[in-house]
C-alpha cells in the first residue's frame, strides 16, 4: 500500500521541495544506519582478522628465539674414558647421566669464575638451569670427536625452558615459588649471566628443522620432522588427485553422456565436498587401516585420506578451467582429423593447465592444514623424533604432520609448548600463503581470456 | 619374488612390448608409417596395454583373494579347544600371524634355516626361545597347534606367491604375445589404445562413488556390529554419555558404559547456534555491503581480506579458542568478575570462534546470490522513490533469500561437522545444560577421543564413534541435501 491511498482523507500539507521533512529525515536516517551495519560488519571481520594474525604472530614468534648457554666444558678423560685407551666402544659405555656433571660443573665454574653472589654454589644447582639435552649433545660430539677428550671445548647448549621462559617473559617470581623445577634464587643468577653473554637469546634453526622432543624438554623440540611428515603426505596428495582429479573432470566435461551414471558421478563429487573431515577420517580407519591393513600413523595413509578429501576441490576447478577453453579449440583440431582423444590431450587440456595447476595447488593447500581425519588415523600421539631414513621409510614408518603437530604441542602440560604451538602456526601459515601466492601468480601469468 | 619387483618387471616387459610393437607395425608396412592404420605410438602402446593391463589385474584379484584362501586352511587347523575363554578365533589367528612373520624374519635375517621354520615336528619352547632371542615379538608361548599353523600359513604364502609370479608372468607374455600376432599395418590401434584410455577415464570417474559407498559401507558394518553390543534404545535416548573405562556389564546384564548421544547432539547443536548467530549477521551485512554499497576499491580489498580468514586451518582456530578466546572469557565472565564461567574451555568460545571462521562462508555465499538478483529488480525499486536500504530490504533481500537460507544452512552443516575447534575449545563433560558458560562436548568431538583412546577397537566404547559418525553424516547430508531443495523450490526464475 502505498502512503498516498492512506492518506486520502486529509488534504497533503504542501511543503518545499528544497526542505526535508520530517518522514525523508526518518528515511535517510534509516538509510545511513543500515549503510553503517554493513560497514560495522565488514569492519567486524576485518578486526577478527587482525586479531587473530597479531595474536598468532605475537605468541609465536618467541619460538624461533631460544635461549643458549655458551660455556666451556672440560672433557675429563677420567669420567668419559677410563680405561684410557680412547677405545668409541668403551667411550660409547658413557652414558648421559655421566656427562650431565661435566655440563654442570662447566656452568658452575662460570658462575664462580665470574664472581656472581649466589647461595647456589653446588654442582647440582645448576641442573635447573641447564637443559636436559645437553648432556646428550656433548656426548654426541664426543663420540664423534674422540681425540678431544681432556680438552676444553666451548659448546653452546640449550638453557632449560623456565630459563627460556623466564627472559621471553613467560616465567615470573611469583610463579616459581610453586614450581618444583626452579627456583627465584636460579633466576637471580640468569638475571647475573646474561650481561656476561653466558645466557644469551638467539635464533634458533633447531625449532624449524629439528625434531619434537619428549613432554619434559619443551626447548629442545622442533617442527622438522613432523614437516617432512607432511612432505611425504602432499606428495601422495599430488601424485594421486593431479591425475585421478583431472581424468574425472575431463571424462565428466568432455565424454560423459547425459545419463544416470553421469548424474550419480556428479551428484557423489558434490556431496563429498560438503562431508565433514573427520568422516573422511573414520574412513581412512576402517578402510585403509582395519581393512587394507597399512600401518598407523603412516604418512601414505595419511594422504590417501586426504587424497580423497580434496579430490571434489580439485575436480571443481578442473572442469572450471576446461569449460572455460572456447569449443573452436576443439572444433579446429577435430576438423584437420584429429580424434576427439587427442583433440583434448594435445590441445584442450595444455590450454586448461594454468587453471588446473592452480586449483590442485589450492587443494594442496587445504590438505596441508587439515588436522582432523589424521587424529583418527594415529598421527597424533605418536613423538616424531626420527627423522625418515629414506623414500619408503618416508611413506611407511609412523610420522607426524604439521597441524598434526601443532595439535600434540597444545595439548602437553608445559606452558612453554604453547609458544612452539603458535611458532607452529606461523610456519604452517607461511607454507599456505606461499601456496596460495603461487597460485594467484599462476593464474594472473598465464590464464588466457578468450 | 616380492610385488615390487613383480610390477617393475612386469612394467618392464611392458616396455619390451612397446618397443616391439612399433617395431612390427612398422616393418609390416614396409618401413613407411604413412601405410599404417594409426600412428607407430599407438601399436607400442596397444602392446603395452596388453602385456600390463591383464596382468596386473590378475595380480591385484590374487592378493585381495589369496589371504582369505589361506586364512581359511589354516583356521580348520586350529582346534577349538585352543581358542581360550574370554578369546576368540580372529585374536589366535593374529597370534598365528605374528609367529609367522617371525619365523619369516628369523629366516631373512638367517638366524633360522628354512628346514627349521617349516618342521612340523619341531620343539616349541626352542622355537619360542629363538623368535625371542631375535628380538621377534612373541607375545605368550606359542602352543603346538598354533605353530602348526604359522607354519602352515607361512608354506602357503609362499607357494601361493610363487604360483601368483609364475601366473601373472605367463599372462603377461601371452598378452604381449597375442598384441604381437595382431599387430598389422591395417591393425586400427589407435581405437583400441583410445577406447582402453576412455576407461581409465571412467575408472577415475568412479573413484567418487567408490568413496562415498566406502564411507557409507565403513559407517554400517561399525554401527551394525556397535548395536549388537550395545542397545540402540540407551544409545539414542539416554540422557548421559559416561563411557566406563573398561566397558563390562553390572549384575543387571546392562552395560556400564552409559552411551547417549543426547548430550553430545545438544553441545554440537548448542554451539553450532552460537556460531551461526556470530557468522549469519555479520557475514550477511558484510555480503549486502560489499555487492551493493562498495565502490569496487574496496569490494577488491575488503572481499579477498574476509575470504583469509577462510583459508586459516581449523587447528589455527582451534588454538585461537584454547589460548585465547577462553582466557579472554574467564577475565570478563569468569570467577574474578561476573563467576559465570568456571573453564576457559566452554560452548560460548567454541561458538564465537567457530562463528568467526563461518563469517566469510557467509558471505562469499550470500554474495553470490545477492549479486545474481537482476538489476532491473532494483531500477524498477529505484523509481518508484524507494532508497538504496529500503530497496535491499523489500526487493532484494525476499528475492534472494532462498539462496541465502541455503547459505546459511550450509554453514550450519559445516559447523556441526567442525572438529579441531571444538576438540581444543569445548572442552570435554557431556551435559545437558542451557548455560553457554559451561563446558560441554560434541559429537565430533568424541568421535576423536573415542577413537584415539585406549579402548579396546572391539568394544562399544570405541564402536560408539562409527554410530556418532553415521549420525553426524546422515545430518549433515541431510542439511546439504535440504539446502539445495530449498534453493532449488523457492528459486527466483528470471530471465
Amino acid at each position: 500500500m502505498t502512503d498516498a491511498s492512506v492518506n486520502s482523507s486529509e488534504p497533503r500539507r504542501k511543503v518545499s521541495l528544497t526542505e526535508t521533512d520530517e518522514r525523508t529525515k526518518r528515511r535517510n536516517a534509516a538509510e545511513a544506519r543500515f549503510r553503517m551495519y554493513g560497514i560495522a560488519a565488514i569492519a567486524a571481520g576485518l578486526v577478527f582478522l587482525v586479531v587473530l594474525l597479531t595474536t598468532i604472530v605475537s605468541n609465536g614468534t618467541g619460538a624461533f628465539q631460544q635461549t643458549f648457554i655458551t660455556t666451556e666444558v672440560y672433557l675429563d678423560p677420567a669420567k668419559l674414558d677410563k680405561k684410557g685407551q680412547r677405545n668409541l666402544d668403551d667411550i660409547k659405555k658413557v652414558s648421559t647421566f655421566g656427562y650431565a656433571p661435566l655440563v654442570q660443573n662447566a656452568l658452575l665454574k662460570e658462575v664462580t669464575d665470574a664472581g656472581i653472589e649466589t647461595p647456589l654454589t653446588k654442582r647440582k644447582h645448576m641442573k635447573a638451569l641447564i637443559s636436559a639435552s645437553a648432556a646428550a649433545q656433548v656426548r654426541d660430539f664426543v663420540i664423534a670427536n674422540p681425540d678431544r677428550i681432556g680438552d676444553t671445548v666451548e659448546f653452546r647448549i640449550l638453557a632449560s625452558s623456565r630459563v627460556d621462559g623466564y627472559l621471553k617473559g613467560r616465567v615470573f617470581r611469583e610463579s616459581v615459588a610453586r614450581d618444583k623445577n626452579i627456583d627465584a634464587e636460579h633466576l637471580d643468577l640468569v638475571d647475573a649471566l646474561v650481561p656476561l653473554g653466558v645466557v644469551k637469546k638467539e635464533f634458533n634453526l633447531d625449532f624449524i628443522l629439528g625434531a619434537d622432543a619428549s613432554e619434559s624438554r619443551a626447548e629442545q623440540a622442533g617442527l622438522g620432522v613432523a614437516m617432512l611428515g607432511s612432505f611425504f603426505m602432499m606428495l601422495v596428495v599430488l601424485g594421486l588427485s593431479l591425475p585421478i582429479g583431472v581424468a574425472t573432470s575431463i571424462y565428466l566435461e568432455e565424454f560423459a553422456p547425459q545419463n544416470r551414471f553421469t548424474d550419480l558421478i556428479e551428484v557423489n563429487i558434490s556431496n563429498l565436498a560438503a562431508v565433514p573431515s573427520i568422516v573422511f577420517g573414520i574412513l581412512g580407519l576402517a578402510v585403509f587401516i582395519q581393512f587394507a591393513h597399512l600401518p598407523q600413523s603412516a604418512p601414505l595413509v595419511g594422504g590417501l585420506v586426504l587424497t580423497l578429501m580434496t579430490l571434489p576441490t580439485i575436480i571443481i576447478s578442473t572442469r572450471a578451467a576446461l569449460k572455460a577453453v572456447p569449443p573452436s579449440i576443439r572444433d579446429a583440431a577435430l576438423g584437420v582429423g584429429a580424434s576427439k582423444m587427442q583433440a583434448v590431450f594435445h590441445h584442450v587440456l595444455p590450454l586448461a593447465m594454468p587453471g588446473v595447476l592452480t586449483g590442485t595447488i589450492i587443494g594442496l593447500a587445504q590438505a596441508l592444514g587439515e588436522t582432523a581425519p589424521l587424529l583418527l588415523i594415529g598421527m597424533v600421539g605418536y613423538i616424531a623424533t626420527n627423522f625418515p631414513e629414506g623414500l619408503a621409510s618416508g611413506f611407511l614408518d609412523p610420522n607426524s604432520a604439521m597441524p598434526a603437530q601443532i595439535y600434540e604441542w597444545a595439548k602437553r602440560a608445559d606452558p612453554a609448548y604453547y609458544e612452539r604451538a603458535w611458532g607452529g602456526i606461523i610456519i604452517l601459515l607461511v607454507f599456505l600463503l606461499t601456496m596460495n601466492i603461487i597460485a594467484i601468480i599462476l593464474r594472473r601469468r598465464f590464464e588466457r581470456r578468450w | 619374488m616380492p610385488v615390487f619387483w613383480l610390477i617393475l618387471s612386469v612394467l618392464g616387459l611392458g616396455g619390451a612390448g612397446y618397443v616391439a610393437g612399433r617395431q612390427r607395425a612398422l616393418a609390416s608396412a614396409g618401413g613407411d608409417s604413412r601405410n599404417l592404420h594409426s600412428l607407430p605410438s599407438y601399436y607400442g602402446s596397444n602392446l603395452f596395454i596388453k602385456t600390463v593391463v591383464p596382468a596386473f589385474v590378475l595380480l591385484i584379484i590374487w592378493l585381495l583373494v589369496q589371504p582369505f584362501v589361506i586364512e581359511n586352511r589354516v583356521i580348520g587347523l586350529i582346534p577349538t579347544g585352543e581358542i581360550a575363554e574370554g578369546s576368540n578365533i580372529n585374536l589366535v589367528m593374529a597370534e598365528v600371524r605374528r609367529t609367522a612373520e617371525g619365523l619369516d624374519n628369523l629366516v631373512a635375517l638367517g638366524l633360522m634355516d628354512e628346514d627349521d621354520a617349516s618342521n612340523m615336528r619341531a620343539d616349541i619352547s626352542d622355537v619360542t626361545q629363538r623368535l625371542k632371542d631375535a628380538g621377534q615379538v612373541v607375545t605368550s608361548t606359542i602352543t603346538q597347534p598354533i605353530l602348526h599353523a604359522a607354519q602352515e600359513y607361512r608354506t602357503s604364502s609362499a607357494t601361493g606367491s610363487l604360483y601368483m609370479t609364475v601366473a601373472v608372468f605367463v599372462l603377461a607374455f601371452a598378452g604381449m604375445l597375442f598384441g604381437l600376432k595382431e599387430t598389422q599395418s591395417d591393425f586400427r590401434a589407435r581405437n583400441i589404445v583410445e577406447a582402453s584410455v576412455k576407461i581409465l577415464l571412467i575408472a577415475a570417474a568412479s573413484i567418487a562413488i567408490l568413496t562415498t559407498v566406502g564411507i557409507i559401507l565403513s559407517l554400517i558394518f561399525n554401527t551394525v556390529e556397535f548395536f549388537r553390543l550395545y542397545p540402540a534404545s540407551q544409545f539414542f535416548f539416554n540422557p548421559t554419555w559416561l563411557p566406563s573405562f573398561g566397558g563390562g556389564l553390572d549384575h543387571d546384564g546392562n552395560p556400564l558404559s552409559k552411551l547417549g548421544i543426547l548430550p553430545l547432539l545438544w553441545g554440537t547443536l548448542y554451539i553450532s547456534l552460537i556460531a551461526l548467530v556470530v557468522a549469519v549477521p555479520i557475514g550477511l551485512f558484510a555480503a549486502i555491503y560489499l555487492s551493493e554499497y562498495a565502490t569496487s576499491k574496496v569490494r577488491s580489498i575488503a572481499k579477498p581480506l574476509l575470504e583469509i580468514l577462510a583459508g586459516i586451518p581449523t587447528i589455527v582456530y582451534g588454538l585461537f579458542a584454547l589460548l585465547t578466546v577462553g582466557p579472554m572469557l574467564i577475565s570478563i565472565f569468569g570467577d574474578g568478575s561476573l563467576g559465570w564461567m568456571k573453564a576457559g574451555t566452554a560452548v560460548m568460545t567454541a561458538g564465537l570462534v567457530m562463528g568467526i571462521m563461518l563469517i566469510p562462508f557467509v558471505s562469499s555465499l550470500s554474495d553470490d546470490i545477492i549479486n545474481a538478483v537482476p538489476q532491473a529488480m532494483r531500477d524498477g525499486s529505484y523509481g518508484l522513490g524507494a532508497t538504496k536500504s529500503e530497496t535491499i530490504k523489500q526487493v532484494v533481500i525476499p528475492a534472494a533469500l532462498p539462496g541465502i537460507v541455503g547459505a546459511i544452512l550450509l554453514a550450519a552443516s559445516r559447523a556441526i561437522g567442525e572438529t579441531m575447534i571444538v576438540v581444543l575449545g569445548a572442552g570435554a563433560a557431556a551435559k545437558l545444560s542451557l548455560n553457554p558458560f559451561e563446558a560441554m562436548t560434541t559429537v565430533t568431538a568424541k568421535i576423536v577421543s573415542q577413537l584415539t583412546g585406549d579402548a579396546d577397537f572391539a568394544s562399544p566404547e570405541a564402536l560408539v564413534a562409527f554410530a556418532l559418525g553415521m549420525s553426524l553424516f546422515i545430518m549433515t547430508l541431510g542439511l546439504n541435501v535440504f539446502a539445495l531443495y530449498i534453493v532449488r523450490k523457492y528459486r527466483e526464475q528470471y530471465d
